[in-house]
């Protein structure tokens, strides 16, 4: 082994170790990518990467209407993140510092549903929502009340994105929040700083690259999101995700499909990467 | 026990009286913090004066650290009285006390530059940039860190600047007692030396009441002007760094003050002191009327080698086991039947001492303390 490293011969012993995980990352990673990204150039409607590139399915998205299904799924991507930093900063705070050993339990509470199919949980609260269901079938017995169902609303599906992607908030949030030396908080503290000062000074700032990790990884994946749509919503909004899926399946046009993916995942990549360039995560931590 | 029984040593350059004249900036009054049935601070009444080094020594668990947090206000008390300038500060949070700590971690933000660190307490009193910074410069000068260290992130600073950003920020602060929690306790020996020395001439510089939490008894003395031992969450002895040394208050004072010869001893029938691990009688200075059994302490620098049994008061025969180095002095290890002597000499003495040689050590009458417990 190490002679054929000395004699130059072969690969080093570091790339033989590698080649096993860039084979499985070519095959299983690189190669459907750029199938797609191949088909975007095909000519509309062909099953083939035979055909000369063409650009008309970019010309077609950008003539057509996709911009709408574009528009649902960054802003609904976008509310939904907000909310859930909202919501999941005083959780994660009180999980990494004030539950103490009621932590362990409520974060396996809180973990417990993601063993559930995602379609499973949205019906559930299908049941919950639904007329005469959990909630307003409740109302109307015990109170005789019989407000409107909020299913099929937009709302509806803001709280079924909510509650889908919350543990992917809070999770690298309490990591981030337990990172906080509680000695740092106690020498801003000692200094004279108030509650909320040492929250603005020392506790956002030293959690930020968890809070980052949560707020890029619930952004990617509340705009792939499809599910809430179609199953709460009842296609009250048209996620750009129905139009790829409907490109693939129904239509059968898969260069227009591959297209509308491609565009989808430069907008999100260049989101991301702004992000990441603004929020230098070593730069805030203070390591540069 | 009298001042009588302890050897006399230097007193000091200090005036003796100084601190004991001054009025009290802290006054603790049988403060007590408990954890459930334990007491982890256990009753402490003590007055510490203005513009004091005050140190308080012990042993890891023995309380000290509790009771510093509760002085700097993170920790609440179980009972008893803190009192500042005469008013009882026990309510008072953190962040409303004229006092500042520097924390063993030292706690500095790690996310901000030197400058930012030290000006921090001043950002949150609203001081304008300008002002904040003309402070932060001469706070720099003062703790010799260079000025171009401003802007350096204090991930990138050394041990020892950070000690002393850590300080600058304290200090920048302006509180009326500094407090500090072991922060030399993870720097290598040579910089922790030269810190200690650094931190007491700050003391005199700033002219501040400075109250200090360590481990090592060592640390305590180079840089106090007072020092309390701390055992099982009680204050066991309060003292000048001379009166530690020379008359411990008893077996734990005086072993926690590093290499001693401890001989347990007690008062026979005819008022005689013998030891029976020697089975022998020991000449000391005086023997207060209500000793009736202790422990004998000798300081290994009390102890010498002697040619005949008539040269020193009290003498012994042993075999030399080992010596060890310690720069200027040399220890011995003499080993007198089953009982350990450490002896400690001058290096500039010449030697001609061999291994396992048989050899009389003594010392005189007036250098033993006779220690009760």
């Amino acid at each position: 082994m190490a002679a054929l490293h000395e004699t130059g011969r072969g690969l080093s012993q570091g790339a033989r170790n590698a080649l096993p995980l860039l084979l499985f990352l070519l095959i299983g990673f690189a190669a459907p990518l750029i199938a797609v990204v191949a088909y975007s150039f095909m000519p509309a409607r062909s099953f083939g990467l035979i055909h000369p590139p063409t650009l008309e399915n970019y010309a077609e998205v950008f003539t057509g209407n996709s911009y709408i299904s574009f528009t649902w799924s960054l802003l609904f991507a976008a509310i939904t993140v907000f909310i859930l930093a909202l919501i999941c900063y005083p959780i994660a705070y009180g999980l990494a510092r004030v539950f103490g050993r009621w932590s362990p339990i409520l974060t396996l509470l809180f973990t417990i549903p993601l063993f559930v199919s995602e379609n499973v949980r949205l019906y559930g609260w299908i049941l919950f929502f639904i007329k005469n269901g959990v909630l307003l079938g409740t109302l109307k017995s015990w109170f005789g009340i019989e407000p409107e169902s909020w299913l099929f609303t937009r709302g509806i599906v803001l709280l079924g994105m909510v509650y889908v992607y919350l543990p992917f908030m809070l999770f690298p949030m309490t990591l981030g929040v337990s990172m906080v030396p509680n000695e740092t908080r106690e020498a801003a503290r000692d200094l004279g700083a108030t509650r909320w000062q040492v929250f603005r000074e020392v506790d956002l700032p030293l959690s930020m690259p968890g809070i980052m990790i949560g707020l890029l990884l619930t952004f990617v994946l509340a705009v792939g999101a499809i599910a809430e749509a179609k199953v709460l919503g009842g296609q009250t909004i048209i996620p750009i995700t129905h139009d790829i899926e409907i490109a693939f399946t129904y239509a059968q046009n898969w260069p227009l499909g591959a297209a509308l993916a491609v565009l989808l995942m430069l907008v999100v990549g260049t989101l991301v990467i702004l992000v990441l360039k603004r929020f230098d995560l070593d730069a805030i931590l203070g390591r540069r | 026990m009298g001042p009588s029984l302890s050897p006399t040593g230097g007193e000091g350059i200090y005036d003796k009286d100084c601190m004991s004249k001054r009025p009290p900036i802290l006054q603790l009054k049988s403060l007590t913090k408990s954890f459930g049935t334990f007491n982890a601070v256990d009753g402490i009444d003590l007055d510490i004066a203005e513009g004091e080094f005050f140190t308080i020594v012990g042993p890891s668990g023995s309380g000290k650290t509790t009771l510093i947090r509760m002085l700097a206000g993170m920790e609440q008390a179980s009972g008893g009285d803190i009192i500042l300038s005469g008013a009882r500060i026990n309510d008072l949070p953190a962040n409303k006390r004229p006092t500042c700590m520097v924390f063993q971690s030292l706690a500095l933000f790690p996310h901000r530059t030197v400058g930012e660190n030290i000006e921090f307490s001043l950002k949150i009193k609203g001081i304008d940039p300008a002002q904040r910074k003309t402070r932060a410069f001469a706070l720099l000068d003062q703790l010799r860190l260079p000025r171009d260290h401003y802007g350096k992130s204090v991930q990138r600073c050394s041990g020892g600047e950070r000690q002393r950003v850590a300080l600058a920020r304290a200090l920048a602060f302006d509180p009326q007692i500094l407090f500090f929690d072991e922060p030399l306790s993870a720097i290598d020996y040579k910089l922790r030396k030269t810190l200690e020395k650094e931190l007491k001439d700050i003391h005199r510089e700033t002219g501040k009441t400075f109250v200090y939490i360590t481990h090592s008894l060592e640390e305590a003395m180079v840089m106090s002007d007072r020092i309390g031992v701390m055992r099982s969450g009680k204050l066991v002895q309060v003292g000048t760094p001379n009166e530690i040394y020379s008359a411990p208050k008893d077996k734990f004072v005086s072993e926690f003050m590093g290499d001693v010869n401890v001989i347990p001893v007690s008062m026979n029938g005819s008022r005689k002191l013998i030891a029976e691990s020697f089975d022998k009688e020991f000449a000391v200075a005086a023997v207060p009327d209500s000793f009736s059994a202790g422990h004998l302490v000798i300081r290994p620098e009390f102890i010498r080698f002697v040619d005949k049994a008539k040269d020193a008061d009290n003498v012994l025969e042993g075999k030399l086991y080992n010596e060890y180095a310690l720069g200027s002095r040399i220890q011995y290890q003499v080993r007198v039947g089953e009982n350990v002597f450490i002896v400690e000499k001058l290096r500039q003495q010449s030697s001609t001492l061999r291994r396992d040689q048989t050899v009389l050590i003594g010392w005189d009458a007036k250098d033993g303390i006779l220690v009760t417990g």
